[in-house]
């Protein structure tokens, strides 16, 4: 039987916070009995989603940040939303090195990095509305019938 | 996030502790510059050794230490790098710019 579960969490953008938002993935994802390669890969991408949220997004003001989690069989879909300004062009947002804020030290590589560490990211967003950010992955589990016969 | 500092002659060694994300670099950034500055830095290696986790914020960080240092004629470099965080400096090309030793003896040598 395919296995499906659910989570949502809502924090403030405070970037004390974008640790809690990475690990509360990585803590709901560990049903799935991930390879710690696995794990810091979606740690990564859900930092880089929280961070940008953060930094770009809500800028000096304190928003809200929604992460929900989808887990339908191997498949692992994570939401990150804001309620934020919206990127006007999403397209140049993600090339890579291209940094809205290079006086803060942003190396610009941040869309670049949820890609190589997901199998596929999308993102939806809509000026002066938010943005969404879907982080996919497929985790090959080890089968928990074959462990046991084992 | 605490980091650990060691100077030798010119050099400074930075150990990492901890995870290295935009919430910690702000404070990291300020300390390490500072040390720097005071104890006339020229060369600096970043130990990974106790680094549990770093994301595109930390590469910012390292990078921007880099340019720094370059405009004084020094020079960079990464020690005790684990597979994780190998994974995420050769996709940010990080290693194009900064060399990366086995350990601190070794970069010690070459600096």
């Amino acid at each position: 039987m395919e296995y499906n579960n659910y989570m949502k969490v809502e924090f403030e953008s405070k970037s004390h916070n974008e640790a809690f938002g990475r690990v509360v993935v990585a803590a709901f994802v560990a049903q799935l009995d991930p390879t710690i390669e696995e794990i810091t890969d979606i740690k990564t991408a859900v930092s880089e989603a929280v961070t940008n949220a953060i930094i770009h997004v809500y800028e000096n003001k304190i928003g809200l940040i929604t992460i929900v989690v989808v887990i339908k069989g191997k498949e692992i879909e994570i939401d990150v939303s804001d309620n934020g300004k919206g990127i006007e062009n999403v397209a140049k947002a993600m090339e890579p090195l291209y940094t809205s804020k290079p006086e803060l030290e942003r190396s610009g590589i941040g869309f670049t990095v949820m890609e190589t560490f997901m199998d596929v990211v999308k993102v939806y967003s809509k000026v002066g509305e938010g943005t969404r950010i879907r982080l996919s992955k497929r985790i090959e589990k080890f089968d928990s019938e074959v462990r046991e016969v084992k | 996030m605490e980091s650990f500092y060691e100077v030798q002659g010119n050099k400074l060694i930075v150990t990492l502790n901890g995870e290295l994300d935009h919430h910690t670099a702000k404070s990291i950034r300020t300390e390490l510059d500072q040390v720097v500055l005071k104890k006339r830095i020229e060369n600096l290696i970043f130990d990974m050794s106790q680094l549990r986790f770093i994301d595109s914020s930390g590469i910012g960080l390292i990078l921007a230490r880099y340019k720094n240092i370059l405009n004084i004629g020094g020079k960079v470099a990464v020690v005790n790098v684990s597979s994780r965080v190998d994974k995420i400096f050769m996709m940010s090309g990080l290693y194009r710019v900064i060399t990366k030793y086995e350990n601190t003896s070794i970069a010690l040598k070459h600096m």
